[in-house]
């Protein structure tokens, strides 16, 4: 049985939904930060898997902007964490509802 | 030709600038004989320069200053024919007279500089005014005498009356105004100028419908009504007499008021077509005369008596004009530029001599105190009365001859100035009778003495003019009547009766005359009778029309004014302006639930747009 492209989107489509439940479901920042990279992820897969079928680059540079996206993100995200831990205690963002209207 | 035209004006303007910079330094009495000699140089250039005209017909000049408002072909100005020539002689002669007696009743105030500074800066705009060869120039003049007009009026600034009084002044004058100006630019639609030539020759070759013509002139009426303080808008005369009395004399009785008279015989040709407007002109006047001689009768104040006589004598000048009678009114502008200011220096005179006394019902038995003074007022007295042969019976007799000549309504007319002459010789014996016969009724302290020679020397020269005044122009010799014919050549000029009627005429008119004295004497020989009762005080308080005015416009306006501040501006203006506000906040009052604080709701919000985002594009078959 071939891995056909239809495969590779089945399975970003997995990690996808996997990442968007994950975001949603979870209370602790971090797991959510890591919801959020296995969407970017999954986003990624399709992208190549695309790029690879149609014999063009422009999938691949896509990625590369999506990763150093992530990662500058994940650097100022994680920061934010960190400060609010220090002076909350906890990474749970239901307890940080100060901006409730 | 020129230059000499234009320094009658230059010299009072640069009398005014020097005195406006350094009338203080140069002090007293230095400031009023600059000023004064300014006044009688240019009286000496306009005698020289109307020379020509006295001895014959020489001709009409214009004088070219400079092109002014090219958009609409004015250019500044001036022209010298007959008609300016007899006003800039009146305004300069008077004028000077007037300036050399200031000097003497201004002694020891503080404003003396700046008084004769605003004096030169008053003849130089009245001779702006009846100088200029255009509508735009002429009203240049028109509304710089204005300007200095309330400055003089409220000279005494200090004073809480003499500045409402100014300021009454301006503001009533800017209705008439309101008149002239539409009247300006119905003239330039018609004609596309504003030069008198051009629009006096327009409108003989009839490019001037009747319609049109009426609309101008009961416009420029408007105007006319307001600075010569004409029914309806006479109201601020009486109260100008808070300013300085030389200024009355000159300003608000000589010259400035008369500008009205002026205008509408210099805008003869545009009256001459709207027979309606020019009748409107002359009930106007007789309605005025009427009214303000009966307000006279039971005044107490002396200077009011003599404003209200000048509103008065107005009156019969504007019938005069109305009557398409433009010599005899300019005639009777002429007389009684030279009584009205011998009377209004007589009685500065009478209340300098009484401390400043001027309720005649405390003077009383001063003929013998200051003579001059009472000669020279007799004299303007008997003018006034319509006595021959001095010069108000002259000019009031042709105005009333003219009046009555034109036949039908207007012998109606001819009947109000009768009666107004009447009355006119009743109340100015009154007033002679409660001033200077009688028991002496001063208060305490006041000793009356006659006034220097600075002051008595003018009231001497305008009761000469006043006494030879009027033989410039009788039925037996016309000369002004020559001499002005040049300006009205191409105007229909109504005439006064020959023959028997005129002896009839002026037989009646002097017999008014002599019974109006006649029985004020008999009234008021004895004793001062009670003048107390509802006539009185109802003619006193000039019918009240202050207070109705004062109700119905001024209370109207306040009205106004506050519903706009406290119910507009409150509810209306900041309404609108805190619900939109009140609005912004409420709304934002039912969003602020979305904001629920929880990041994990916020994630939901966005995934369920990006699913509906999907689902719609997927709907339309694509991206």
């Amino acid at each position: 049985m071939a891995v056909t492209p239809g495969w590779y989107m089945a399975l970003a489509a997995v990690l996808f939904i996997i990442g968007a439940g994950g975001m949603l479901l979870r209370r602790n920042a971090l797991v959510m930060f890591m919801s959020i990279e296995l969407m970017l992820n999954a986003v990624n897969l399709t992208f190549v898997a695309a790029g690879r079928e149609l014999n063009v680059l422009e999938g691949q540079v896509a990625v590369f902007f999506v990763m150093v996206v992530a990662a500058a993100e994940v650097v100022v995200g994680l920061a934010i964490i960190i400060a609010v831990f220090r002076r909350r205690q906890t990474a749970s963002v239901d307890e940080l509802t100060q901006l409730r209207g | 030709m020129d230059l000499s035209l234009s320094l009658i004006i230059f010299l009072p303007m640069g009398g005014m600038l020097l005195l406006f910079g350094f009338g203080k330094r140069i002090g007293e009495p230095g400031a009023g004989i600059v000023a004064t000699l300014a006044v009688v140089g240019s009286f000496l250039i306009a005698v020289v320069l109307a020379f020509d005209f006295i001895n014959g017909d020489g001709p009409a000049e214009t004088v070219r200053w400079f092109e002014w408002l090219p958009a609409f072909g004015v250019e500044a100005e001036l022209r010298w024919d007959q008609l300016s020539a007899l006003m800039t002689l009146v305004v300069t002669g008077v004028g000077s007279l007037i300036h050399l007696y200031s000097i003497g009743y201004m002694r020891g105030d503080p404003g003396f500089g700046r008084f004769f500074s605003y004096l030169n800066l008053f003849i130089t705009s009245m001779l702006i005014l009846v100088l200029a060869n255009n509508f735009a120039l002429l009203f240049v003049g028109w509304e710089l005498v204005g300007l200095s007009s309330y400055l003089l009026i409220s000279f005494w600034f200090e004073r809480p009356i003499a500045a409402a009084a100014g300021k009454k002044a301006f503001i009533v004058n800017r209705v008439g105004d309101v008149g002239f100006i539409l009247a300006l630019m119905l003239i330039f639609s018609v004609f596309g100028s504003l030069g008198f030539d051009t629009v006096f020759e327009g409108a003989h070759r009839g490019e001037l419908t009747v319609t049109m013509a009426t609309a101008i002139a009961l416009l420029l009426l408007v105007g006319a009504a307001g600075k010569s303080a004409q029914l309806p808008l006479y109201v601020w005369l009486p109260d100008a007499m808070e300013g300085p009395t030389p200024v009355s004399a000159l300003i608000h009785a000589a010259t400035m008021v008369t500008a009205g008279v002026y205008m509408v015989a210099r805008t003869g040709a545009i009256f001459e077509l709207a027979p309606i407007a020019a009748a409107t002109v002359a009930v106007v006047g007789g309605a005025t005369a009427l009214f303000a001689a009966t307000i006279a009768i039971a005044q107490r104040d002396i200077k009011r008596v003599l404003a209200y006589s000048t509103i008065s004598q107005l009156g019969y000048m504007f019938m005069g004009v109305g009557a398409a009678a433009y010599t005899a009114g300019v005639f009777h502008l002429m007389t009684h530029a030279f009584f009205k200011a011998l009377l209004f220096l007589g009685a500065g005179s009478v209340i300098h001599g009484m401390s400043g006394e001027q309720d005649m019902h405390k003077m009383g038995g001063l003929a013998r105190k200051m003579p001059v003074t009472f000669a020279t007022m007799a004299i303007a007295w008997l003018a006034i009365s319509g006595i021959p042969p001095f010069a108000g019976f002259w000019s009031k007799d042709e105005i009333l001859g003219v009046v009555f000549e034109r036949g039908g309504l207007w012998q109606v007319l001819w009947g109000v100035g009768l009666v107004t002459a009447l009355l006119t010789a009743f109340y100015m014996t009154r007033m002679m009778w409660l001033t200077f016969f009688g028991e002496p009724r001063w208060d305490d302290g006041v000793e009356p003495h006659e006034s220097p020679r600075l002051m008595t020397v003018p009231l001497v020269v305008l009761a000469g003019l006043s006494v030879v005044g009027g033989l410039v122009n009788t039925p037996f010799k016309a000369t002004l009547e020559h001499f002005l014919d040049p300006v009205f050549e191409a105007v229909h000029l109504a005439h006064a009766p020959d023959g028997s009627l005129a002896w009839i005429l002026a037989a009646v008119s002097v017999a008014a005359g002599i019974i109006g004295i006649g029985a004020a004497i008999l009234r008021y020989r004895s004793r001062v009778p009670v003048e107390d009762g509802l006539g009185w005080r109802l003619l006193g308080n000039g019918y009240y029309i202050d207070d109705v005015y004062a109700g119905v416009f001024a209370g109207g306006g306040k009205l106004g004014a506050d519903w706009l501040a406290f119910r507009f501006d409150v509810r209306g203006i900041d309404g609108a302006v805190e619900g939109i506000g009140s609005l912004t906040r409420k709304a934002g009052g039912w969003l602020r639930p979305l904001q629920t604080g929880f990041v994990r709701s916020y994630g939901l919000a966005i995934i369920a747009g990006a699913v509906g985002l999907l689902a719609w594009f997927l709907s339309r078959g694509g991206i």
